[in-house]
């Protein structure tokens, strides 16, 4: 369990436009957010030295980025191959590695060219080797698909569906609204919804995120020294990450996944919450890692805000909207903001934690949560102001 | 493919749904591990499946660009020896398919390569 409540925070974010062609490269990106997050959180490049980051083989390397910033000497660089699931694990990461003495000051990043460069799910993922040699020939490839048999799973044990992820996304649609960052701020009815274009039977078009070209980058440093940055300190309060059973290679692996009606949250969810020493009732709001409709029910389920089943009643009647009792994603999530791989949810939490989310704040936002993945394997974090 | 999963599509071009099965123990896997994730014995054969399972989940995926492809349904199939199979649902509309609906394998050459498939038994499970 993470043992670090409230020691390490997080003190500077920085990010690129979100984009669907950046016309720069990921290396470009990368150093943009990350040189933002140092510069926002008041300190100097030469203050940095650790540097750590998520990838699919996709993205620049932590090493290269921290030489390329002008950093002389990283004490610790590390990128964790890993798919959404990671875009906490970064973060607590970084704490252990403060913790451990390996650094004082790390910058945690996802940069990506999702869009105009290297598509997830896309070409390089559909060569049939090791698991995918059983799924890729019988029409199993993409992300859609993948996700689309845990959803049809959630509303064959539990009767959600359309009615309920239709609620999701236009709550995100209206708060991305709201978001000068956001990539898609036109207003989006239900009809508009219903209307969206089949995907994969039982998905929509709106019931799946964007693709995104840009970075996000995070500073994080010990609770000592926050203290003398100009920001209000966003402290990591808790954090869990890893699933249940046969994680697998989280993807096409989750064949051996023993029920696909809940997903890794169930598992972490006591571990979360104890090294937090809150629970569901405390959080004023959250960013859940959206990047399917469905997988937000989930997320709430396995989490404990509602038992497992109840998240599609849950989410109706305004309850995750802006002014409902816990607003979910205020900047838009991954389906209306960008898909940044989750780590734009961090970001969004800091701003809320500080009070500067503008007209997106929540008012008297005193405890977040994030959550990161959505299959076999995730990560959650509890911030706080 | 690999030494350990070949002998999958070895079987299927003869007409035989085979399955990794633990020499020291006899735990089936699907897909094929190297190492018997009960035992960790590394020494394994193969037995061959009945063939009959359940429905798990499935999806309909169309063809992006051909407005008038029917669609394909992917299936998870459970099969009757305890592990987890995707394959596609043959003859059948996606409002028929359900959940728990028993199946049975076919062998179907697609594009040149023998893959197991799917049909609904319609008997009770």
């Amino acid at each position: 369990m993470f043992k670090l409540r409230d020691k390490y925070a997080i003190v500077g974010i920085g990010n690129t436009e979100y984009s669907k062609a950046s016309g720069r490269t990921v290396r470009s990106l990368a150093t943009e957010a990350s040189v933002k997050a140092i510069q926002d959180a008041g300190l100097a490049v030469a203050d940095i030295d650790g540097m750590v980051s998520f990838n699919f083989n996709d993205s620049a390397p932590a090493m290269g980025v921290a030489t390329e910033m002008g950093i002389e000497n990283i004490g610790y660089a590390v990128d964790y191959a890993a798919g959404g699931n990671g875009a906490n694990l970064i973060t607590l990461a970084a704490c252990a590695a403060i913790e451990a003495g390996l650094a004082e000051t790390v910058v945690c990043f996802r940069a990506m060219n999702g869009r105009s460069g290297f598509r997830l799910g896309g070409g390089r993922d559909m060569s049939a080797y090791g698991v995918t040699q059983f799924t890729a020939p019988l029409g199993w490839i993409t992300y859609p698909q993948a996700m689309a048999m845990w959803a049809r799973r959630h509303m064959i044990d539990y009767d959600t569906g359309p009615e309920h992820w239709a609620e999701i996304a236009t709550t995100f649609r209206e708060n991305a609204i709201r978001n000068p960052r956001a990539m898609q701020r036109t207003p989006m009815t239900k009809d508009d919804y219903f209307n969206s274009r089949a995907i994969v039977d039982p998905f929509r078009m709106y019931d799946i995120c964007l693709e995104s070209d840009g970075a996000c980058a995070v500073v994080i440093t010990s609770a000592e020294r926050a203290k003398d940055l100009p920001h209000k300190p966003v402290y990591i309060m808790g954090g869990a990450y890893g699933g249940g059973p046969s994680q697998g290679d989280d993807l096409f692996d989750a064949i051996r996944w023993p029920s696909h009606s809940h997903n890794c949250f169930k598992y972490i969810a006591d571990d979360l919450w104890a090294s937090a020493g809150v629970g569901p009732e405390d959080v004023d709001v959250a960013q859940i890692y959206d990047c399917f409709t469905y997988s937000v029910l989930m997320a709430l389920e396995g989490l404990g805000f509602c038992k497992e089943g109840e998240g599609g009643p849950f989410v109706m009647d305004g309850r995750i909207k802006k002014d409902g009792a816990l607003p979910l994603n205020t900047a838009g999530g991954l389906l209306s903001e960008a898909y940044i791989h989750g780590f734009n949810h961090v970001l969004e939490a800091v701003e809320q934690l500080r009070g500067d989310a503008g007209e997106r704040q929540i008012e008297g936002a005193e405890i977040c949560l994030t959550t990161a993945g959505a299959m076999t394997c995730g990560s959650a974090m509890i911030l706080r102001n | 493919m690999s030494k350990d999963d070949a002998f999958f599509w070895e079987g299927a071009q003869e007409g035989r749904l085979l399955l990794r099965s633990c020499a020291s123990c006899g735990e089936i896997a699907h897909p094929p591990l190297p190492m018997c994730p009960h035992c960790h014995g590394l020494e394994w054969g193969t037995v061959e499946a009945s063939g009959r399972g359940t429905v798990y989940a499935w999806l309909c995926s169309k063809h992006p660009n051909q407005a008038d492809d029917k669609g394909r349904i992917v299936v998870l199939v459970d099969l009757e020896e305890g592990v987890r199979l995707v394959s596609n649902l043959l003859d059948t509309e996606i409002d028929e398919v359900t959940a728990g609906a028993p199946v049975a394998v076919t062998f179907v050459e697609v594009d040149g390569q023998i893959l197991p498939q799917f049909r609904m038994t319609g008997d009770s499970a």
